[in-house]
């Protein structure tokens, strides 16, 4: 499956999608390119629709701390929505699932935001 | 069929993330010859990426000029994937515990807790001519790669 990563509105907060593999030299940076274009045109509230990665490797998810605290810094709130099972391992192992905050859906993702 | 050992297939690999595409088609395809399908082969293949990406980026230092050895092969239910590159070698116990809070938020380091954690186990050593060999072995009978991160 070939990597895209597309980022759409839903009122004001931006949804990055991701397709694919987020690994070394695939998705990893396409991910990082389209989250800070977002937090660079002002983005305040943003969520990372997983639900089709297929595959994230430890440079995916050193991509991904990388966002979140970039985020952070800037004062935005980056958050993750519809870990496949495999996604979700991923960050168990490493204890990062509890650093996150992660929504099950699209709705529940938006309605934290307040 | 996981008594089926054809002996290992050897590539040797030029240092390029798209040869992860290729060596992890190859895992695959020896992963469904010995009857393996489903989690366990996924998570075989993200500790293979994990090592190829390893010897690509931090053992020959990204030169394509320098080529990465992958073997997968084993016997009986034991599949066994040796990775070996041509850089200067390394020393596995000075990388920092990923799982420490103050490297939580760090952006690199967690690739050899990944291959240990879907892996049953991984050596390092010194190549006959440099460079570093990791050798990683997975029971093929073993139900779950993750330990429990589900119940976590």
């Amino acid at each position: 499956m070939k990597t895209t990563v597309t980022t759409r509105d839903a009122g004001e907060v931006k949804i990055i999608e991701l397709h694919g593999k987020i690994t070394i030299g695939a998705g990893d940076l396409q991910m990082r390119e389209a989250i800070h274009a977002a937090l660079a045109g002002g983005a305040k509230k943003l969520v990372v629709d997983m639900k089709d990665v297929s595959t994230i490797d430890s440079s995916g998810v050193g991509e991904l701390v990388g966002c979140y605290t970039t985020a952070t810094h800037k004062g935005a709130k980056l958050k993750l929505m519809a870990l496949p099972p495999k996604i979700s391992d991923v960050l168990t192992v490493t204890q990062l699932i509890t650093v996150f905050d992660v929504y099950t859906d699209e709705k529940d993702a938006l309605a934290s935001f307040g | 069929m996981t008594d089926f050992s054809p002996g290992p297939i050897v590539l040797w690999l030029a240092s390029r993330y798209e040869n992860l595409e290729l060596a992890e088609a190859v895992l695959l395809h020896v992963c469904r010859q010995r009857g393996l399908a489903g989690e366990n082969e996924h998570w075989i293949g993200v500790a293979l990426r994990e090592a190829l990406a390893n010897a690509i980026k931090h053992g020959n230092r990204g030169n394509p000029d320098k080529r990465v050895y992958l073997s997968i092969g084993g016997e009986g239910d034991e599949l066994k994937i040796v990775v070996g590159d041509e850089g200067d070698g390394f020393e596995p116990d000075a990388i920092a515990d990923p799982l420490a809070p103050e490297n939580q938020l760090k952006t690199s380091g967690r690739g050899i807790f990944y291959m240990k954690t879907f892996m049953d186990d991984i050596t390092f050593s010194r190549g006959e001519t440099g460079g570093t060999v990791l050798t990683m072995r997975k029971n093929l009978k073993a139900e779950s790669s993750t330990k429990g991160a589900r119940s976590a």
